[in-house]
């Protein structure tokens, strides 16, 4: 039998791939008639809309409509979780790049003609465009959410030694390679077929609905594959299909929206950028007392998704370390910019660097061993409570650490930059470890579900339907492997097909990593109700006991005194079908043991933690910032995987897309707010050259899930982006070598060439200060 | 002199009617073929999924398809992922191996990767992973983390491929134009006769700016003149004392002259734009555009290069120190073309050094650029030329610090360096910085020339 479970499955669409021949939503044959999306965008940061023209640009040959508020039939509002996020502007103007009409033509250069004629006046006015601004006048797009316990203030007070310390990371754009796209096809009765490159059918579904104030049933929402997610095509692929519902709803035509690359990073949100200030307190011996951290979030304009963000920050900022007085708050301030969103990681990332900056300086300050004093902060037994009440079991903390520190030959590699450092006074080079844990499920209880749709064919073919969306990460053939496993069948004998509204309704995102977790589960039910049904039916029509039942390689064996018979699994498909039994059915997964209280910030928010070990080595350049990463070891836990080679791919990918977000990828606004870096030659994600050219990444071997996740597998799309934390530890680590290594450095990220160079040049500066 | 664009597309010959040749091959490819195994990432030739081969002169070029024009291609030879075969009809062996390596998640990309490791393979590619990267500059992929194409570029590196097909066109002997707006001349005569009859239009040599008119912008050029077929242009030529480089002789096709006559531009150009723009890409469009934060020109500048310039009104020889004359302005007249540019071979005790710094090593625009010829005898710096891009409006040579240094030294020469800029603040870096940079790129060629062979970069580790 082909494609077991905890084998290395090649992507089931591979071949499709480098031939060409996979289809993405761009790539569909158009029907006739098929008109061509155009967005109108502001250039103002903030303002008032006093006028728009679309009058010329309706006259241009070609043009179909130009599409307003006013086009609308339902409610203008795209938002995910909050309200009045509007789809075109009708007042206020909110960011620069804002979506204020759409025109609509028969081929996409008129379009974008059409929509560079549109007339927009805006009265500007002065726009709120960071954190500390916003900080300062408390424009926030929610209330500030805390997680405390204990008493950090009277603990901090008393502390032996207390360290006080601020930096700030930035956002990240997504990059996917496939930009948003929607494809909307008008039916009949008012029935629309939605295309969307989206990593949430049903919220898309819910979305059209509502602009176009029709029943959910009207809308069918299909995502056969994406090019590429990572977060940003969960609410942001919502209003780019709304767009394109309206226009094929208003004109009766399909109508296709694809945002060209620049249109793309100047209308969607990205990773949330942060801003912190922490103080922490500690013993003699480095063991933390408490912690006191302000987390400020730039959630953009609106409020999208950062309430999840920001409460993932907070219940990760504890990251791998018992701290028993506790308080961490976080702000969601609101500026002018894109209303950040779901990334990879989800505010899990911005949360964990607040212990790895203290650890660092907490070493320094007492003159130990960054890397013993992190050790000696891990949850461990009878210190094994979240600040938010969660026990830390499972813990493969102290393995996780051993393994990578092992692998890494951390000593001797320390002793050889060392002596690398005493002698080179233009580069330097530094080592940065990182341990992780990180939990697994989304923060809200609800929506921790998922539904599956299974078909067995006459011919013992299968196929299978579930919630969750294909964008790379190999979800599909994983599931399959699941559906293979229940029938002990070829893995090619299941076929994925296309996640639809309308086989698999009200679904989750295929986020938080959870999509093999819940998928895998709820396609598992779904094949184990038909499997059952077809044991009673053999059982009976065999004359034989269930047990003696077995279904093994693609085949049935029914075990009889004296006359054992196989048939393929076909043939007694076949054979159900004449005994009219049942081959299709539905699965149904929810996550057990979890709970939340999201106004105490409080409970078992998370099924299981996932975690890992990173050590990074890098060499900076003291005279222009350049940096370079040269090694990386990572270990990640993946449970018992459902397939290693599909998991190598994820930690691989995450780890280099979380290097990109701490070194080379810098989001540039203008004075007036409007996003610089808008497109590859100006925002720069990493190359194959960055990749560490010694790049050691392992799965936690032995290492099967306590908890009853599908055949003890972990979840892995988000835990190993943060194993790149290590490589800002490790830039920090050569950054003080600059200096005589006894400097605090702070670091804020994307540790550029520039910033890199400035913190060379702040912590010569405090060393020669320091000098007696 | 009307005709139409013919060119060979996957082993077929076709000929484009009714579609104008400022159309880009990929919106043709997509649109008019059909053929949508070619994905656009980005529309500006930075993200490399579009990338195709052009099959040409016993070679196999990647180039980014989204920013060639219809145009351009008359009587070349191009392959998409579509024409890939295997011996057997199947895949080809490069898509086997990248397949088999996993070294594709979501898929988007990897049409374009597929590309260029085709071209990779074919050319004679090694498993040197340095000679990898350099020739996968050009294409994003956001899932991979890349280990695993690189690795399934190890694997079908050195497997004899064959050579391309010839085209089954005939070759041109004559100018054409195409719609009456894409003149082809093919010769020097006839192009400086249209330059003159044609002020507007634009010079298209490789396109990798122009392209993005028609790409991104969507706004193609009315009339270009395509620069790419006149054989006065594509010359290059070294005698004992210069070289000489064509104006439309592509980065790819200059290099090996480049490298040879100065050594410290092999690892400069391996990091200007990417594989695929420097098979399109040309040394005079780099000059011509002027940007100021061109790669090339620091270069030219250090070198003390010049510029043959023709028109009907006849040739006229002017020092690149004399070219840029503001931002984006140069002083090429309106009929006029740059023919070639030359730079005089490295004298007894010159050393040439160079350096980019940018916030990704390949493929990036530089914030800073320095290029520098210093000419040492008896322990003594005799002559300087210390030029700088990204730090003005045009690049330019530093005059304060060269005097500087030829009087007091580098100490002084790095102090100087502030009274000769004033650069300005952007996405690429704060002017304090590009400052700093330019001053301790002094102090870095300093250290290099007391102590050459030592270690100064992160990228020799």
């Amino acid at each position: 039998m082909s494609g077991k479970v905890h084998t290395a499955q090649r992507h089931d669409s591979a071949l499709k791939h480098v031939t060409g021949q996979a289809l993405y939503i761009d790539d569909m044959p158009e029907p006739p008639g098929t008109l061509h999306g155009a967005l109108v965008l502001s250039r103002v940061a903030c303002g008032k809309l006093v006028r728009l023209d679309t009058a010329f640009a309706a006259s241009m040959p070609g043009v179909v409509a130009v599409l307003g508020p006013q086009d609308i039939p339902g409610r203008n509002d795209i938002a995910a979780i909050g309200k009045n996020e509007p789809l075109f502007a009708t007042d206020r103007i909110e960011f620069a790049g804002q979506t204020l009409a759409m025109v609509v033509a028969e081929s996409l250069d008129t379009a974008r003609a059409a929509a560079e004629k549109v007339v927009v006046e805006i009265e500007a006015e002065e726009a709120v465009l960071d954190i500390e601004t916003a900080l300062a006048r408390e424009s926030y797009v929610q209330a500030p959410a805390t997680i405390v316990r204990g008493d950090p203030e009277t603990v901090l007070a008393s502390a032996p030694h207390r360290i006080t310390a601020e930096f700030s990371v930035g956002g990240q754009e997504h990059f996917y390679l496939e930009g948003q796209i929607a494809f909307a096809l008008p039916g009949e009765d008012g029935d629309i077929t939605v295309h969307s490159s989206t990593q949430h059918p049903t919220e898309v579904q819910h979305v059209c609905a509502r602009l176009l104030d029709c029943d959910f049933n009207r809308v069918t929402v299909v995502v056969r594959r994406l090019g590429g997610g990572f977060g940003g095509k969960e609410s942001n692929a919502s209003w780019v299909a709304a767009a394109a519902a309206v226009a094929a709803s208003h004109t009766g035509r399909p109508v296709k929206l694809r945002l060209p690359r620049e249109v793309d990073m100047l209308t969607t949100g990205k990773r949330h950028g942060f801003d912190y200030r922490y103080t922490v307190g500690f013993d003699d011996d480095g063991r933390v007392l408490a912690l006191d951290a302000v987390l400020a979030a730039d959630a953009g304009w609106s409020l999208d998704m950062t309430p999840g963000v920001v409460t993932r920050a907070l219940t990760h900022t504890d990251n791998a370390y018992w701290i028993p007085h506790f308080r961490a708050v976080g702000y969601a301030c609101r500026t002018n910019k894109q209303s950040n969103t779901a990334f990879r990681g989800f505010g899990g990332p911005q949360g964990v660097v607040v212990m790895e900056d203290a650890l660092d300086r907490i070493a320094l300050h007492l003159g130990r061993d960054p890397v013993e004093v992190r050790a000696l902060n891990f949850y461990a037994e009878g210190r094994d409570e979240t600040p938010y009440g969660q026990t830390v079991d499972e813990n493969h903390l102290e393995r996780c650490w051993a393994e990578v520190k092992a692998g890494g030959e951390l000593e001797r590699r320390r002793a050889e930059i060392d002596a690398f450092n005493a002698t080179n006074p233009v580069l330097k080079r530094g080592l940065g470890l990182f341990p992780l844990k990180f939990g697994i499920s989304f923060n809200l209880p609800h929506m921790n579900q998922a539904g599956a749709l299974v078909h067995v064919y006459t011919d013992g073919s299968i196929r299978l339907n579930h919630g969750g969306t294909e964008m790379g990460q190999g979800l599909f053939i994983k599931v399959a492997q699941v559906v293979a496993e229940v029938f002990k069948v070829d893995v090619e004998r299941i076929r994925p097909s296309a996640t639809s509204t309308a086989e698999v309704p009200n679904t989750s995102p295929t986020a938080a990593s959870t999509g093999s977790d819940l998928n895998g589960w709820a396609a598992w039910d779904a094949a184990n109700t038909i499997r059952s049904r077809m044991v009673a039916f053999a059982a009976e029509h065999f004359g034989v006991a269930e047990a003696d039942i077995e279904f093994a390689d693609g085949n049935v064996r029914i075990a009889r005194p004296g006359s054992n018979q196989v048939l393929s699994f076909g043939e007694l498909a076949k054979l159900c079908w004449l005994g009219r039994v049942s081959l299709s059915a539905t699965g149904y997964y929810k996550t057990p043991k979890i709970h939340w209280d999201p106004v105490a910030m409080h409970g078992r928010p998370f099924f299981y933690f996932s975690f890992g070990a990173a050590m990074a080595e890098v060499a900076i350049d003291t005279l222009t910032g350049e940096s370079r990463v040269l090694r990386a070891d990572l270990v990640q836990d993946c449970g018992e995987s459902l397939n290693p080679a599909i998991d190598l791919g994820q930690i691989e990918g995450a780890f280099v897309q979380g290097q990109g977000w701490l070194t080379c990828e810098e989001l540039w606004w203008d004075a007036k707010g409007r996003l610089r870096t808008a497109g590859p030659s100006t925002y720069k994600i990493p190359g194959s050259r960055d990749v560490p050219p010694v790049f050691n990444v392992r799965l936690l071997d032995h290492a099967p899930s306590r908890e009853a996740t599908i055949f003890r597998s972990k979840a892995v799309g988000e835990p190993p982006l943060m194993l790149a934390t290590a490589v800002w530890t490790a830039l920090k680590d050569a950054i003080g070598a600059a200096g005589n290594g006894r400097v605090p450095v702070r670091l804020d990220a994307p540790a550029t060439p520039e910033r890199v160079l400035a913190a060379v040049e702040q912590v010569r500066r405090e060393t020669r200060t320091a000098a007696p | 002199m009307a005709d139409n664009v013919r060119f060979t597309l996957n082993d077929r010959p076709v000929e484009i009617v009714g579609v104008p040749p400022m159309t880009t091959l990929l919106d043709w490819l997509r649109d008019h073929r059909g053929l949508r195994g070619t994905k656009e990432g980005c529309a500006e030739g930075d993200c490399g999924a579009c990338t195709v081969v052009l099959e040409r002169e016993g070679r196999r070029d990647a180039v980014n398809s989204c920013i060639v024009l219809l145009g351009q291609l008359d009587g070349q030879s191009v392959r998409t992922v579509e024409g890939l075969r295997g011996a057997d009809g199947g895949p080809h062996l490069v898509q086997t191996a990248m397949a088999e390596a996993d070294a594709t998640q979501c898929g988007f990309c990897t049409p374009g990767f597929v590309m260029s490791a085709v071209a990779y393979a074919s050319s004679g590619g090694t498993a040197d992973p340095e000679a990898i990267h350099e020739a996968l500059a050009g294409n994003l992929c956001r899932c991979t983390g890349y280990r695993p194409i690189v690795e399934a570029m190890t694997r079908i590196a050195g497997l004899a491929v064959e050579p391309p097909p010839a085209p089954s066109l005939e070759a041109r002997t004559g100018s054409v134009a195409f719609d009456g707006a894409f003149f082809a001349p093919r010769s020097l005569e006839e192009l400086l006769a249209l330059r003159s009859a044609h002020p507007d239009a634009l010079l298209l040599a490789g396109g990798t700016d122009l392209g993005l008119l028609a790409s991104r912008e969507r706004k193609p050029p009315k009339a270009v003149i395509h620069l790419a077929h006149v054989p006065e242009l594509a010359a290059i030529s070294a005698t004992a004392d210069k070289i000489t480089i064509g104006a439309a002789v592509t980065y790819e096709a200059a290099a090996p002259t480049l490298i040879e006559t100065f050594p410290a531009l092999r690892a400069y150009l391996s990091r200007l734009g990417s594989r695929q723009i420097r098979n399109m890409g040309t040394i005079g469009g780099n000059i011509g555009t002027a940007s100021p934060i061109g790669d090339m020109p620091p270069v030219l500048l250090a070198l003390e290069a010049s510029l043959t310039l023709v028109s009907k009104r006849g040739t006229r020889e002017v020092l690149l120190d004399d070219f840029f004359l503001d931002y984006r302005k140069t002083a090429l007249a309106p009929d006029e073309i740059i023919l070639n540019l030359s730079m005089p071979r490295l004298w007894e005790g010159e050393t040439f050094h160079c350096d980019k710094v940018s916030k990704r090593r390949d493929q990036d625009i530089s914030t800073v650029a320095g290029a520098y010829r210093v000419r040492i005898r008896n322990g003594k710096i005799e002559d300087a030329r210390l030029a700088f891009g990204g730090m003005a409006a045009t690049p330019r040579r530093a005059p304060a610090a060269e005097a500087a240094l030829l009087k007091d030294g580098f100490a002084a020469a790095i102090a100087a360096i502030e009274t000769d800029f004033t650069p300005l603040d952007d996405w690429r870096g704060s002017a304090a910085y590009r400052l700093r940079i330019a001053a301790n790129l002094l102090r870095r060629l300093e250290l290099r020339l007391a102590e050459p062979g030592r270690v100064l970069e992160v990228e020799a580790l």
